[in-house]
């Protein structure tokens, strides 16, 4: 193996282990959301300051790859799409520290109702399977499980478009819980741009395999 | 753009071993092509064809065709003498005579009969300007060209080749003898040079093949196996053996 080589390695499994601790930040906040448990609230917001020092050494890593290195051909394209990838997945815990953020600042627990108005536990629950399934695609290099991502994300902007109707329908009949609601609406929309940050990594797994770019692309263009 | 260089189904074999095999490749009028390959490739000798320096070599035959500006450069009509004015060439190790600075620029024009000195002075000053030593060596022109650093020596070997105005200039490894200072020298002048001339470099350094050539050529066992614009064989490479060498994977 040359030096490139196990740099590159190393680069791989620093993403993979970075897209499992932004990953464990996500359903801990899901957790602490649905159980309004503060501790474990705390904890993530502890957490996203790891995550934030990971995304560094990340950046790090790669600029020294492409100084030291010089990759060319699929070596490059590796090295930009974790580039990429690492400041997608850091974004994904700073939507996981937000959210935490929420359950500090709330004095009750979500009305069980609103969250199945909502859809709000099924969103979480797709968000962290689209996020099980890109640290799948980039860990095996295989671009057609990163295509799912794409069909997968529709699912969490359906559910954050239908969110709005869901609210309003709850505050009318509940107006003393309109803080929580709008609170829960907040963490909708952050959820669906977990999708979107995901569908991101998706698109810079397929551009270093397969060398395509898939950005501004229809959604039957990028499934081709 | 016209094709400027041109080699049509081009075999080369020295005796028995077949060295190149069916090469077909154009090359576009002042543009750089870079030729990559691992040593015992073809690279330097499919280089060589274009001056006929392999002619000479015990065992050579070719079969093809190589057209510049159209003609066939192997035809019986052309003489291997006139082949060389058009066609400058540089070598790994610079190569200055011993003689001063002056007398190496102007060589190819004595050898010629030129005696104008007008004329002779003139082409001194233009030639050093294009290859950036005239600011160097403007005061000492008589100085011995031994005397000078292996950079300069580099530069005045490229001023001494478009002495006699070739169109096509031909660079074999021209900057791996060179610290990178020099090297930066040599890489900015083929920038600059390729206004005027079309130039192959053949280069074991990949940065520089993706630094100075708008397209290159990857040779493997005496085949081009890939042959493109330099952006596109860096970033995406069509071949799997191009993409194995570039990435340093080869073998």
């Amino acid at each position: 193996m040359t030096h490139l080589e196990a740099e590159l390695k190393s680069l791989k499994s620093e993403v993979i282990e970075m897209c499992n601790l932004v990953n464990s930040q996500l359903e801990k906040s899901k957790d602490a959301l649905l159980r309004l448990d503060k501790d474990l609230a705390r904890e993530v917001l502890v957490n996203e300051k790891r995550v934030n020092a990971f995304e560094l050494k990340l950046d790090r890593d790669c600029e020294n790859i492409i100084a030291l290195y010089n990759p060319v051909a699929v070596d490059l394209r590796f090295v930009l799409a974790c580039l990429k990838i690492n400041s997608n997945l850091e974004r994904i815990g700073d939507i996981a520290e937000g959210i935490a953020q929420f359950v500090l600042n709330i004095k009750i627990e979500p009305e069980k109702t609103l969250l199945e108005a909502t859809r709000l536990i099924e969103m979480y629950d797709t968000a962290i399977d689209i996020m099980h399934v890109v640290s799948q695609a980039f860990d095996s290099e295989n671009t057609q499980l990163a295509r799912s991502v794409f069909k997968k994300d529709e699912v969490l902007d359906e559910i954050n478009t239908n969110a709005n109707q869901a609210v309003a329908d709850f505050i009318k009949g509940n107006p003393e819980r309109i803080n929580q609601s709008l609170y829960l609406l907040s963490a909708i929309r952050k959820l669906e741009r977990v999708g979107d940050q995901c569908k991101n990594i998706s698109e810079e797994i397929i551009f270093y395999i397969e060398a395509k770019v898939l950005k501004h692309k229809s959604r039957e263009q990028k499934q081709a | 753009m016209s094709h400027k260089l041109e080699a049509k189904k081009v075999n080369v074999f020295y005796d028995q071993t077949h060295v190149i095999k069916q090469v077909d490749i154009a090359i576009q009028n002042n543009t750089v092509a870079a030729f990559i390959g691992p040593s015992g490739c073809g690279k330097s000798t499919f280089l060589r064809l274009y001056n006929r320096m392999n002619d000479l070599i015990e065992g050579f035959r070719k079969e093809g065709e190589i057209l510049i500006d159209g003609k066939d450069i192997y035809s019986k009509d052309l003489r291997v003498e006139d082949l060389r004015k058009k066609v400058g060439m540089v070598f790994q190790k610079p190569n200055p005579f011993p003689k001063s600075i002056y007398e190496n620029v102007i060589y190819g024009l004595r050898i010629r009969g030129v005696s104008n000195k007008n004329l002779l002075d003139e082409t001194v000053e233009r030639c050093l300007k294009q290859s950036a030593l005239w600011e160097e060596v403007k005061d000492n022109l008589k100085k011995s060209a031994l005397a000078l650093s292996g950079g300069q020596q580099q530069r005045l070997c490229i001023a001494r080749a478009i002495a006699t105005e070739p169109s096509v200039l031909l660079m074999d490894e021209p900057a791996s003898a060179l610290d990178p200072i020099s090297t930066s020298k040599i890489e900015e002048l083929i920038h600059e040079l390729k206004k005027q001339f079309t130039i192959i470099i053949v280069t074991h350094n990949m940065q520089q093949a993706a630094r100075v050539s708008d397209t290159t050529a990857f040779f493997y066992l005496g085949e081009l196996v890939e042959y493109d614009a330099t952006k596109k064989i860096f970033t995406n490479p069509s071949d799997v053996r191009t993409q194995d060498y570039i990435t340093g994977r080869f073998g």
